[in-house]
């Protein structure tokens, strides 16, 4: 049990009727810990089988855990939603400031419900949700100009987070995104889309009660050894210094970077887009979510002229990491920094999943080149590797749907390919676009059976390069096995809610600490059986909204680029989603 | 010689808020409430952050506005709560031209510095340190 209750307390929140309430609901936090697990339940209680994900009965989830407010690096915050782009579960996880702010405002969970007529935000503190008119910020260019806004009309400056959607979220593109303190998002999924559905430009929550503990000495002495294992150890090292696009340059170096629409694993201006060029030439700022001591966020500086007035500059910030790079850059065949980040600050204003939208371009790409659209498809837009410039145009396109083609577009990579043709070289896993690895066999299968098709589920990426590195190699079996048991501790570490990237810190003996600390016994055994059920929980969920692991296409592009691992075939991947599936 | 906090360089603060968290630490709880010392952006955060301490003036005008002589000036500079003298009327937090005197809502009085130094500890960038109060600074 946890020694605060303001955990367990959820805000029920109704679009449809303009009310909120709050419910005590001990049992979510006790059986789920919080984050993945008490969102699950959630999701389970509230969403109707065979829910349209654009509907008023989709519910938007956001959950934090018991370690959120306490701890450096618990730092997440876990929505979960029916996702229109799947068509199956949704659930992805942002940072900023969202998870102590709701924590902070006395919640563990919140649940948004029903649609709304018109135009509104949410404005959600210690006493409620307050709903505010959105028709003016309805349809506004940016969705940084919606963040300025409410920042000078809402209060809580400083332990609030605003999050909110752009363009693409109105339109209700299957991949737009929920952008939460500029440089952060809930990409996955189409959370945005949900949003736009239900009329919900953006939920602004704020709070600054402060966590009572059971054991200041205990809570204090805890909090220094997870505090000093970041900031003193080489374990976060790595996302420290460069950010997570260190890992571009050793990716193209093995052949695992996926360029131009993964034709190949390598890419000749991997060098001019690494973590280190965009450091030393554009490195301006470096951010970090509440409560992160390791600061990943990077931001550049890229200064631009205006083209028809002399000596008028501005100077954006953008963020960057690993994923966008590739999914705007070596994806995209995109090596000039300045045009990569251009497609970035896009994404962001027009509020895109990044990593979906550059997929998505990618097969458009190639479809055009090879007859299967043509350019009165793409609204005339000649789409060609390296071309920063049309892409630019894309996305817009995206947004405002002129033609039959981005309307498809907008709906995901797999539904386009379903209508246009291009299944083998569509980037899709589970209807969720592909991550910036090409590692392996175990990398891809990683995606395919992970309950959210995410590289982050179970690492699956991270096990091609170290068996690798071992000269190993493992059968699909050991391979499910592995990413089987990964992906169960994960449900840990995202009920917590811990960042991560900072899994090598929270290790097992540290949680079990650091839960103490928090009011919450547990043991290792206790730990796993919660992992495990909150896995089984959410494959429940997906077998009920019909997902069919046989059935899923697996793209003949995977098989057919040459990896780091060597080749191996579709049989392989099979027979691993087979045992994992067998294993649940 | 008396101690103050004080804000090295606010261009290397990652807006983490590790020093809130802190701040509140010290009194043995978890969470930002409490925190007498407030990062917050620059109006967004791509503007980079500001870093809201009491900066133990030497001739503080939170002191002087206090009706019940709460808040004491310290010697050295800076000043002293007496919490039970404290009426919660406010205007110690509307003279501070910071904004470095933050607010406890449920016992509706100030949160004010007591120049321990406990946060620049966790300051993981070393925006912030506490230092002697540089003797040209007081009358
Ligand atoms: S701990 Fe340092 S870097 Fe973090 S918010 Fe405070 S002053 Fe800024």
């Amino acid at each position: 049990m946890n020694a605060d209750g303001t955990l367990h307390r959820v805000l029920y929140i109704d679009l449809t009727r303009r009310r909120s309430e709050v419910r005590e609901r001990p049992e979510l936090f006790r059986d789920g810990l919080g984050g993945t697990g008490a969102a699950i339940r959630l999701l389970d209680e509230e969403c109707p089988a065979g829910a349209d994900p654009l509907g008023p009965d989709n519910p938007i989830i956001m959950a934090v855990g018991p370690l959120v407010g306490l701890f450096p690096l618990a730092s997440k915050t876990v929505a979960m939603f029916k996702s229109p782009l799947t068509g199956n579960l949704g659930e992805s996880h942002a940072g900023g400031r969202s998870a102590v702010a709701i924590r902070s405002a006395g919640y563990g969970a919140l649940v948004i419900r029903g649609a709304s007529a018109t135009p509104v935000y949410l404005s959600v503190d210690a006493h409620g949700a307050r709903f505010r008119d959105a028709s003016a910020l309805w349809g506004m260019r940016s969705s940084a100009t919606v963040g300025t806004v409410i920042r000078s009309r809402e209060a809580g400056a400083g332990v609030r987070s605003i999050m909110r959607i752009g363009r693409a979220g109105e339109q209700m593109v299957r991949f737009a995104c929920v952008i939460t303190e500029t440089y952060r998002h809930f990409g996955r999924l189409g959370l945005g889309a949900v949003f736009g559905a239900k009329k919900l430009k953006a939920l602004v929550v704020s709070g600054r009660r402060d966590i009572p503990v059971p054991d200041r000495k205990a809570y204090r002495d805890a909090y220094d050894a997870v505090y000093h294992a970041a900031v003193d150890s080489p374990l976060m090292k790595k996302y420290h210094d460069l950010g997570t696009a260190i890992n571009v340059l050793p990716l193209h170096a093995a052949g695992a970077l996926p360029t131009r629409n993964l034709q190949s694993g390598q890419f000749e201006g991997a060098e001019a887009i690494s973590a280190e060029a965009l450091a030393s030439g554009y490195l301006g700022r470096r951010v970090a979510c509440t409560h992160c001591p390791v600061a990943c966020v990077h931001l550049a500086m890229l200064r631009l002229p205006y083209p028809h007035d002399p000596y008028f500059y501005k100077t954006l910030m953008i963020g960057y990491d690993h994923e966008p790079v590739y999914a705007m850059g070596s994806l995209l065949g995109v090596g000039e920094p300045a045009g990569l980040l251009r497609l970035l600050d896009a994404a962001e204003i027009h509020g895109f999943d990044v990593m979906s939208a550059g997929v998505a371009l990618a097969w458009a790409t190639e479809a055009l080149a090879r007859g299967l659209i043509t350019l009165a498809d793409t609204d005339g837009l000649a789409l060609a590797f390296g071309d920063a410039e049309t892409y630019l145009a894309a996305l817009s396109r995206i947004v405002s749907q002129p033609t039959d083609f981005y309307r498809a577009l907008a709906r995901g990579t797999a539904h386009a390919a379903a209508v246009y043709g291009g299944a083998d070289f569509a980037l899709a896993f589970g209807g969720n676009e592909m991550p910036g690895y090409h590692t392996g066999p175990i990398g891809h299968l990683g995606y395919l059976v992970g309950a959210r098709h995410s590289h982050l589920d179970n690492a699956g990426y991270s096990v091609d390069q170290k068996i690798a590195a071992k000269g190993e190699h493992l059968t699909p079996e050991q391979a499910a096995e592995t990413l089987l048991e990964e992906e169960r501790w994960r449900q840990v570490l995202t009920s917590l809610v811990i960042c991560l990237f900072a899994r090598g810190v929270y290790d097992l003996a540290t949680v079990i600490r650091t839960l103490a600390a928090a009011g919450v016994e547990t043991t290792a055994d206790a730990l796993a059986a919660t992992g495990a059920e909150t896995l089984r929980r959410k494959f429940a969920f997906k077998r009920r909204e019909g997902f069919d692991a046989a059935a899923m296409p697996i793209p003949r592009r995977i098989v057919e680029t040459p990896s780091p691992a060597g080749p191996f075939d579709e049989e392989y991947i099979r027979r691993g989603i087979a045992h994992y599936m067998a294993r649940l | 010689m008396v101690k103050r906090l004080s804000v090295i360089d606010t261009e290397r603060c990652v807006g983490c808020q590790s020093c809130m968290f802190a701040c509140v630490r010290r009194t043995g709880h978890g969470g930002l409430g409490g925190a007498c010392i407030g990062v917050r952006s620059a109006g967004g955060i791509r503007r980079g952050f500001l870093v809201v301490v009491c900066r133990a003036c030497a001739d503080p005008p939170c002191s002087k506005v206090c009706p019940v002589d709460a808040l004491p000036a310290r010697p050295g500079g800076g000043v002293r709560l007496k919490s039970e003298l404290c009426i919660g009327c406010g205007n110690c937090a509307r003279a501070c031209p910071f904004g470095a005197i933050f607010w406890d809502d449920a016992a509706d009085k100030p949160l004010v510095c007591v120049y321990c130094g406990y946060c620049a500890d966790y300051c993981p960038y070393q925006v912030i340190a506490l230092e002697d109060v540089a003797p040209e600074v007081i009358p």
